[in-house]
């Protein structure tokens, strides 16, 4: 009996062979289409881009140009303009917004049934994870870049312009992370109705924690041991330090804890995603 | 080897058995049904055969391959229509077609070439370039249905193929359904509640109701157990009718279902006048009407379980909600 189920097996695996679809080439290609997929989504859902884009640019022109004049917070540094110092923050939180969101796509996809289509590809799931998070990496940087553009029409300054470079990394990292975040809750729920809880629990307090508007030196003690847990703390941080050359902390220790902070979102993501029944 | 080989397979959530302890075989080439009331356990067998969900108990293999220790050969044999719409909106036809072609890996001469093949045979060429949204129900069960084929799968699963279709579509859909198994030689697995569809399609069907298996074999075979034509006749006062009826001497069976008596009889047609002769007055009940016609798989459902499909769905009120779930989301 178990001679010939192995028969059959390899009688199978031989016509498998002279089957058009040959499996092993197909991950990088599920990687390349997951990413194009996202762009194509961004690109046709343009009132998408322009209400995630409105928030961010909402909080730079009326914050920016309501405390723009006298005014420095204890913690700022010296000299230099509000709007300098919220550009950052707010790039940050750009990133976290549409990171988080391009995560929870994995709920619209469940809500929209697309998921179980993913989910009978014979790809491997770390390959369409991985497709998620470039393609969610890609549109966030998109709009991000976008918001620094807007930024500097307002008048924004950045100070050193090699750190332009070392901001996109550190987009990169915020981006990585929250993605991976973001498919983690995903896996976990089970429809988009418990969106705006997130929304509420999780990002807002993540975005004001983070010292994206405010240095963190204006909280009491308690609640800046909260702000030093927040990820996004040193993604503002690291934005900082590139973009106007002033940091709380070294840029390097920033870059090392959003490394440990992406390594272990995309961990859990990809095994809570891993474990979905559709 | 038979394309699926399903043992003792079950599968429970929490409490409730929603598959259990089901055996059965699809022969390689044939249509192959599912027939059953919604919720009876059709959808969570073939998820499980499409490994999506994980079985309780038991085994199963689609094409020699085990679903749960083989879960990317499987994958790879296989195609699947599912019973609610699994579409990127956002997209248009071809690249949807194009999504699914390079996650199975098809290289791009052959996708170019499958994608034109399958679109010309849902006759949706012309439609390739526009967003899925704008598609009707129909044109994305079609486009659905191309999909599952792309990349040249043995296995093509069908679940509910024409749930929520007006009677146009479906006929249409049955005539690619048929035309598919005898163009492209797909096996094919289509689960329904539609006893008509079944018996069009199917060369063999399997009753399914509280997760098990009821009956199987082919419609002819499941038809002629309930012995010749069915007499349906609607009375007042059937309890005293049935009474009478239950002793005519060339009465194979009969069942009754409120003011409806079924009977099952040879040649029905000259029965009618014998049951015309019976004194109703003297008995005490009253014939409204009288309805005589060749059995269908309705019957056979009826026979197996003792209730009508539509009772079933009733009492769990399961259809309509399904329904309504797939008009919200176009």
């Amino acid at each position: 009996m178990r001679l010939n189920l192995n028969k059959y097996a390899l009688l199978s695996y031989v016509k498998q062979l002279s089957n058009p679809c040959i499996m092993k080439s197909n991950n990088f290609q599920t990687v390349y289409i997951m990413w194009l997929r996202e762009l194509k989504r961004l690109w046709r859902s343009k009132s998408r881009l322009v209400s995630t884009l409105a928030m961010p640019f909402f909080f730079l022109l009326f914050l920016g140009f309501g405390f723009r004049s006298g005014f420095n917070l204890p913690g700022m540094p010296e000299g230099t303009g509000y709007l300098d110092f919220l550009t950052p923050g707010i790039l940050g939180m750009t990133m976290l917004f549409t990171s988080m969101f391009a995560g929870l796509s994995v709920l619209w996809d469940k809500e929209f049934g697309f998921l179980k289509e993913i989910m009978v590809a014979p790809v491997k799931r770390s390959a369409i994870i991985l497709g998620r998070i470039v393609g969610g990496m890609s549109t966030s940087l998109i709009q991000g870049v976008l918001i620094l553009i807007i930024s500097l029409f307002i008048g924004f300054k950045i100070t050193n312009p090699f750190g332009i470079i070392t901001a996109l990394i550190f987009m990169v990292l915020i981006s990585a992370g929250f993605i991976g975040l973001g498919v983690a809750i995903a896996s976990k729920m089970e429809d988009t109705q418990g969106f705006s809880l997130i929304v509420q629990f999780i990002l807002f307090p993540t975005f004001l924690l983070s010292g994206a508007i405010y240095p963190l030196a204006n909280f009491p003690g308690w609640l800046r041991i909260i702000a030093y847990i927040d990820p996004l703390t040193y993604g503002v941080d690291g934005l900082r330090a590139s973009l106007i050359g002033f940091s709380q902390f070294s840029i390097f220790f920033d870059l090392f804890l959003l490394l440990i902070f992406d390594l272990a979102t995309i961990t859990l993501g990809s095994w809570l995603f891993s474990k979905t029944e559709v | 080897m038979p394309a699926i080989l399903v043992e003792n397979l079950s599968r429970y959530f929490n409490e409730l058995k929603a598959v259990d302890n089901i055996s059965f075989e699809v022969k390689k080439g044939e249509i192959f049904g599912l027939l059953g009331p919604n919720g009876a356990g059709k959808t969570t067998m073939i998820k499980m055969l499409t490994t999506l969900l994980w079985p309780t108990k038991g085994a199963a293999k689609v094409w020699g391959f085990d679903v749960v220790k083989q879960k990317d050969e499987v994958r790879n044999s296989i195609g699947i229509v599912f019973q609610e719409p699994a579409l990127d909106n956002r997209l248009t036809g071809k690249e949807n077609l194009d999504f699914h072609a390079r996650l199975y890996g098809l290289n791009k001469k052959i996708r170019k070439k499958r994608i034109k093949e399958v679109l010309e045979l849902v006759e949706l060429e012309n439609k390739r370039d526009v967003l899925v949204k704008d598609y009707s129900g129909g044109m994305q069960r079609r486009l659905e249905i191309a999909r599952g084929l792309m990349h040249y799968p043995k296995v093509l699963f069908l679940d509910e193929p024409t749930l929520g279709l007006d009677a146009q579509t479906r006929h249409h859909i049955w005539d690619y359904i048929l035309e598919l198994n005898r163009k492209e030689k797909i096996t094919i697995v289509l689960t329904t509640h539609y006893m008509e569809e079944a018996d069009y399609l199917c060369q063999r069907v399997a009753i399914m109701d509280f997760g098990k298996i009821v009956a199987q074999d082919t419609p002819e075979s499941l038809k002629n157990i309930l012995g010749g034509d069915v007499i349906s006749i609607e009375v007042i006062s059937p309890e005293k009718a049935f009474e009478v009826f239950k002793k005519l001497p060339w009465l194979k069976k009969i069942s009754r279902h409120n003011e409806e008596i079924n009977l099952n009889v040879k040649e029905g047609e000259k029965k009618i006048p014998l049951l015309m002769k019976i004194d109703q007055k003297k008995e005490g009940f009253e014939i409204k009407s009288v309805n005589l016609r060749k059995p269908t798989l309705e019957d056979v459902f009826l026979h197996f379980t003792g209730k009508t499909i539509r009772e079933v769905e009733a009492g769990r009120n399961g259809g309509d909600k399904v329904m309504m779930k797939r008009r919200f989301r176009r």
